[in-house]
């Protein structure tokens, strides 16, 4: 209880320090927006083991860890610094360092005529108004700590608004870098991302950290994709292994909106990835798509919680996981049918690798069924590399790390499949293929993790 | 020097002596075929060959061009020229066909020190020989062997087989489970890949598959030990009289395990 005190404490510091410099400080709105979330998060504090969201996963490194706001204008990156993370065929790439938006590494001048993109901090400086109706409606600041302190820290991000009709060729990049950090430090991004009726488009979310130290980045992303709109999110989570990644996208679907939200965590110690769409209008579907590759002794959750509030609508959700070493991995696949939501189609399917004794998942599905006629389905796998496959490459002459790497990578690929071709899912698969293999090269027994690395219960 | 010399090869699974002291030499150009009830030890045979792992070999030698085989890992045995035909091929889904069989071309040709192949150069060499086992292009773009039938998976190994080019192909059972068009198929297939400098074990239950690969010896397994030798005419001997036959001659030979 001690703990929790203090560390609140360090937090209402951080949050009066904020308050009397954030942009945004004289909208009310706004304002009151930011107090109310803090006030919460304050009221709660941070989760335990006891909570059932947070069951299988220990936050108390983050609770313990006096975090810091990263100060301003201590940025000193340059584009060279950051070659290499492009994206080829990315219309736009917008560049935020430890949480702030960087203009000068980042290009926008290839999107379409009408389409708004630009760092939230500057559209809450510049135009407040449009984003008024949107921002904070939707996250659930109520029942989720982590969203209401990303709230209460709500400043900077991403914001993007796509106008009726407008169909983007190639996928938006948002790319959050972490630099080295002396003293623990945090930030919060948050982005807010309005797809109006008939829209098309894709948004890439990737987290990657450049030089070392303890960092919590604790994103929340708001996506409203309006009637008959079809977008694709990307969250992609490289940041190294002392890094705490806490991770929401709210999806809020109208009317025969398609979403999909395809999610690769490859990096970060303790990761936790909540996926929240609410299927608001008729006929809306969503797919949300998976991959999880852990070693040492990474923590990956997944938090899904897919709520069917309209008829007709269909949710898939597919995780695939490959846990090596002493990873732990977590699936959570909460479904919740509204009582109208009549016909409701959702399905979710976990399947999970793990390659060594010491590797662990929890997969736990969670149906809250209040309709009558729908269908609901789960299903969930944990296995190893299939020894006859294993044999059958081997007996061919590829070796055997080469051939263990060929079934990985095959097991990933069932989440490639279900990307839309294009260049987002080449980012995705040259990733995998890079992080593969640089982790599966070595056999079964043999660690190829010479240091020690800390577990996430002793830090701290 | 002959090519595979198994000598006194004893093996064992989960406790239990399945082959008791098998003898065999193949010589480069020959076709022996390994005939014998369900549960004789064919199979077994045939997998110590192609060196997995679950078997216990406690006793015995066997060298594979001069170099002992039971030494190998499956990987080098392949690359050392050994190939064998599964009876039951895995299904591997995620995973092209063409870009399987081309990673094994490569993994072989650079064992060997020659230079890898590239897709340019490999797929004409693929499609010709797609061809030559009546088998649809439309599986270049398929994982391995998913959702295949069972006689386009048997196809499917004797078309790895023709890429390969092994030096010693052990077929295992390939015979099963095909109709008669398949059958000849493949038959063609192997017999298409007969030359003096390969050699070839075919283990089969029946002998359907002998008048279309005709062998130059025949070898009865029964319990684990080869009863009978002789050559292609001993395969209809067998057909007439059934195992029985032998397994009457088996049960006359003293065991001493």
């Amino acid at each position: 209880m001690t703990t929790a005190i203090q560390n609140v404490q360090d937090y209402l510091e951080n949050f009066t320090e904020f308050e009397k410099r954030a942009t945004g400080r004289n909208l009310p709105w706004l304002r009151r927006l930011r107090d109310d979330a803090f006030a919460r998060f304050c009221e709660v504090g941070f989760p335990t083991t006891h909570d059932e969201d947070w069951r299988f996963t220990n936050v108390s490194a983050i609770a313990r860890t006096p975090f810091l706001l990263k100060e301003k204008g201590k940025i000193q990156l340059s584009k060279k610094d950051l070659a290499g993370g492009a994206i080829e065929g990315a219309p736009a790439q917008l560049v935020f360092v430890d949480g702030q938006f960087v203009r000068e590494c980042s290009h926008f001048a290839n999107l379409p005529r009408g389409v708004t993109i630009a760092g939230l901090k500057d559209q809450i400086a510049n135009n407040p108004d449009a984003i008024e109706a949107y921002l904070g409606h939707y996250l659930d600041t109520r029942r989720d700590p982590f969203s209401a302190l990303n709230t209460a820290f709500a400043e900077d991000g991403a914001y993007v608004h796509v106008p009726r009709g407008i169909v983007l060729d190639g996928p938006i990049h948002l790319l959050f870098v972490s630099t080295a950090a002396d003293v623990p430090s945090m930030m919060h991004p948050r982005n807010l991302l309005v797809f109006d009726t008939e829209t098309q488009g894709t948004v890439i979310e990737e987290y990657v950290s450049l030089g070392s130290g303890t960092v919590l980045c604790n994103s929340a992303t708001e996506l409203i994709a309006g009637e008959s709109a079809t977008v694709s999110h990307y969250m992609i989570e490289r940041e190294h292994k002392e890094a705490f990644n806490i991770s929401t996208l709210r999806i809020q679907q109208g009317r025969s909106a398609n979403v999909t939200s395809h999610s690769l965590l490859l990096g970060g110690g303790l990761v936790r990835n909540n996926v929240h769409p609410v299927l608001a209008g008729e006929g809306g579907e969503c797919l949300i798509n998976g991959l999880f590759l852990g070693d040492g002794r990474q923590h990956l959750d997944n938090y899904m919680h897919v709520e069917h509030a309209s008829p007709h609508c269909s949710s898939r959700q597919f995780y695939n996981g490959i846990l090596d070493g002493h990873a732990h991995g977590v699936f959570h696949g909460r479904i919740v049918v509204h009582k109208d939501a009549q016909k409701t189609d959702a399905k979710q399917t976990n399947r999970n690798l793990l390659l060594s004794d010491d590797a662990q998942i929890d997969t736990k599905p969670q149906l809250e069924i209040y309709a009558d006629d729908v269908k609901c389905t789960h299903g969930a796998t944990i296995g190893q590399i299939e020894e006859n496959a294993l044999f059958y490459l081997r007996s061919r002459g590829i070796d055997e790390i080469s051939a263990r790497r060929l079934l990985l990578f095959a097991f990933a690929s069932e989440c490639l499949d279900r990307m839309q071709p294009g260049a987002a899912r080449d980012h995705s698969e040259r990733l995998i293929h890079e992080h593969l293999l640089s982790v599966a090269n070595h056999l079964p027994g043999q660690s190829s993790h010479t240091q020690t690395e800390r577990s996430w219960e002793e830090v701290g | 020097m002959s090519l595979l010399q198994i000598k006194n090869l004893h093996v064992t699974v989960g406790g239990h002596e399945i082959l008791k002291g098998i003898d065999l030499k193949l010589n480069p150009g020959e076709v022996h075929s390994i005939m014998g009830p369900n549960g004789s030890g064919k199979s077994t045979l045939a997998q110590v060959l192609a060196r997995r792992q679950t078997y216990e070999v406690t006793q015995g030698e066997v060298l594979f061009n001069g170099k002992d085989l039971l030494a190998m890992k499956p990987e080098e045995a392949a690359c050392e020229g050994l190939f064998m035909a599964f009876q039951y091929p895995v299904e591997i889904p995620g995973i092209g066909n063409t870009y399987f069989l081309r990673s094994a071309l490569n993994a072989i040709r650079k064992y060997r020190g020659e230079d890898e192949m590239d897709a340019m150069d490999f797929l004409p060499m693929f499609r010709e020989k797609l061809k030559l086992l009546e088998m649809d292009e439309k599986l270049l773009n398929r994982s391995v062997n998913e959702g295949f039938s069972g006689g386009e998976k048997k196809r499917n190994e004797i078309l790895q087989m023709a890429v390969l080019q092994p030096k010693l192909a052990i077929l295992d059972e390939t015979d099963s489970g095909l109709d008669i068009d398949a059958l000849r198929i493949v038959a063609k297939g192997v017999n298409g890949m007969r030359s003096p400098e390969r050699a070839m074990l075919v283990v089969t239950h029946y002998q359907r598959l002998l008048n279309y690969i005709v062998p130059d010896y025949v070898h009865v397994l029964v319990d684990g030990r080869i009863v009978r030798s002789g050559g292609a005419e001993l395969a209809l001997e067998l057909e007439e009289k059934g195992y029985s036959w032998t397994e009457t001659e088996a049960r006359q030979t003293p065991v001493s395990a």
